[in-house]
């Protein structure tokens, strides 16, 4: 409850959450205001914004409502936003405790084969794995979920590293608890708070690297993702910009949305920090 | 000297590291539909399968996977990256073409998020909580979320198409031909941009670091000890504060070096620049699976090297690291 009113008393988490709330919003009504496909022709190509009722944020070249594409966008994003985060920070809690848990040889393999993904740029690694695996929506979100768990696991790691030999952990081995069960019901517990804190961190990127990944072309092109729909602007970018415009800055109030949620929480579970 | 055999242990140290990731990314790209043999025929307009044999067999595509493998390596040891088919060149040759544009581009995104992080970052530590840091703190959080892809769009649309003062993309004019200094001129106004598009998202990053560093280091023992000597707040800050607060500064380099690569291959993208991002963009889009694979070989090699020069810096920066080594 502390954290709760710690929270709510900074306005910048609440700029967070508010933003945060609208964007889920717009993915939960996207079906409800728009029940046709956004990806379907609804106009006349290039309808400015605020020139047609009927199309609040114009049409893009090939004549779809860019406010669908923009509401069934918030979908894809947070759909692999979110799922990627989880499946980066299920590897990396993975990774990071067993690491930190056992030490030696496991830690030793384990942080060498986190070095060498953190030592390839993970938007070059991005590319090489669509380039094998295609880019569906699914396989995308797997990608970006396979390159952003080094960081999670080292923080992870360190946590283990200053826990695995207090006092509740040694009570639990006298008791004769099992590996798995001190390292997944004793320590993990204690050593996730920071971990979900950077969960946002990590979504964050996540979304950038989508979108950059859907404005290259190279995510899938069956979804209306806002990238997808500022790769598309681009073509018409020297009269009509509004095209690239409208969803860039969808992309930024997330992303915005989600680290300021992220440090909202930071503070609030850790006040000591605050202001750092 | 112990500052250099310090940072040689580490450089030796990522040797392994380098080999995993090369024997990983290539067992990765066995599994990817075609390769290069259908890439070169795919590029001939078509041919029967007895060719498409006979050429696997010249570029050894008939052996085991491990045989393979081994043979990359090998031929990697000697500097030889293998021959892309799409270009018609060495691996190699096509990669060095390519990589000063990049070396150029990331050098400036570095030196500007750098030098304007460090300033940004200790005016809002010195005004802390007053509305110099709030206005700079705002800023650095939205320019973290802005996709730099768009912000390069935006900035070209801006500069280029309305205001005209910046050319919208390529690495020079090639209209005209000029030399000297008037080349220089002209490659710099075409880097403008790009540098600060891709530069934007690191800037928020260095002074939101630079920030909690200085508000960290003004809080200790030494600082106050210098202020009760009598030293005047610039003396304190430039000589004591900012030195000691510049370490994890230079640490974020080393850590950022491969998210800035990474980063190069969108901007390089949006304004066309012949580089090695755009050139791992076009490997992908053209299946040419060995030039990818070079490519990875050389992004390793540039975050490895970037991390060795870091290291030097750092035993520089705080003595301490290299008596204690």
């Amino acid at each position: 409850m502390d954290a709760m009113k710690r929270y709510l008393r900074s306005p910048a988490a609440v700029i967070g959450l508010i933003l945060l709330l609208f964007v889920i919003a717009m993915a939960i009504s996207a079906g409800l205001l728009y029940p046709r496909d956004p990806l379907a022709l609804a106009g006349r190509p290039l309808i400015w914004p605020f020139s047609n009722p009927r199309f609040l944020l114009g049409t893009d070249n090939s004549g779809r409502d860019i406010a669908a594409q923009i509401f069934y966008g918030a979908r894809i994003s947070l759909l692999i936003g979110g799922v990627a985060t989880a499946i980066a920070i299920v590897i990396g809690i993975l990774v990071g405790a067993f690491s930190g848990y056992y030490g030696g040889w496991v830690d030793n393999v384990l942080m060498r084969i986190t070095e060498a993904f953190q030592t390839l740029p993970n938007f070059v690694l991005l590319l090489v794995l669509v380039a094998v695996f295609g880019s569906t929506l699914t396989t995308v979100t797997i990608a970006v979920g396979v390159v952003s768990w080094p960081a999670p696991a080292r923080l992870t790691r360190a946590e283990f590293l200053s826990l695995r030999n207090r006092e509740f952990v040694q009570a639990g081995k006298t008791l004769g608890m099992k590996d798995i069960h001190l390292i997944l019901g004793e320590i993990l517990p204690n050593a996730l708070p920071p971990v979900i804190v950077y969960a946002s961190v990590v979504m964050a990127v996540a979304i950038l690297l989508e979108s950059a990944l859907a404005f290259l072309r190279l995510s899938d092109p069956n979804v209306a993702s806002w990238g997808n729909l500022i790769g598309l602007g681009r073509d018409v970018l020297r009269v009509q910009w509004y095209v690239s415009a409208i969803p860039g800055i969808a992309i930024l109030a997330t992303v915005l949305a989600v680290s300021l949620v992220g440090q909202g929480l930071n503070d609030a579970l850790n006040p000591r920090l605050k202001g750092r | 000297m112990r500052i250099l055999s310090l940072a040689g242990r580490r450089l030796a140290a990522s040797i392994p590291t380098l080999f995993l990731i090369l024997i990983g990314v290539f067992l990765l790209l066995q599994l990817a539909p075609g390769d290069t043999v259908d890439a070169l025929m795919a590029q001939m307009g078509g041919g029967d399968a007895a060719t498409a044999r006979e050429l696997r067999k010249f570029y050894g595509l008939d052996l085991s996977v491990p045989a393979q493998l081994a043979n990359y390596l090998w031929r990697l040891v000697r500097l030889d990256l293998g021959f892309s088919s799409i270009y018609g060149k060495p691996v190699a040759t096509v990669i060095l073409e390519r990589l000063p544009p990049t070396i150029l581009l990331m050098t400036a995104s570095l030196s500007f998020a750098f030098f304007f992080g460090l300033i940004f970052g200790v005016i809002a530590a010195r005004g802390v909580n007053r509305w110099p840091d709030t206005l700079i703190s705002t800023l650095g959080l939205i320019f973290y979320a802005t996709p730099s892809f768009w912000f390069g769009l935006m900035a070209i649309v801006v500069f280029s198409v309305y205001l005209q003062w910046l050319p919208p993309g390529g690495f020079e004019d090639i209209g005209t031909v000029q030399t000297g200094i008037w080349r220089i001129a002209d490659i710099a106004s075409h880097l403008v941009l790009p540098t600060l598009t891709l530069g934007l998202i690191f800037l928020a990053i260095y002074l939101r670091i630079m920030r909690a560093s200085m508000l960290e280091v003004s809080n200790l023992d030494f600082v106050r000890t210098a202020r009760a000597k009598g030293l005047d707040e610039t003396h304190v800050v430039t000589r004591h504060v900012l030195r000691n607060a510049l370490l994890p500064m230079v640490t974020l380099i080393g850590l950022q070096a491969g998210t800035m690569l990474g980063g190069s291959v969108v901007v390089e993208s949006v304004f066309s620049l012949p580089g090695l991002g755009r050139l791992a963009y076009e490997s992908v889009v053209q299946r040419d699976l060995n030039t990818l694979l070079g490519i990875v070989f050389v992004s390793a090699l540039l975050v490895i090297t970037v991390n060795f020069i870091v290291d030097l810096l750092y035993a520089r920066l705080d003595p301490r690291i290299a008596a204690e080594g």
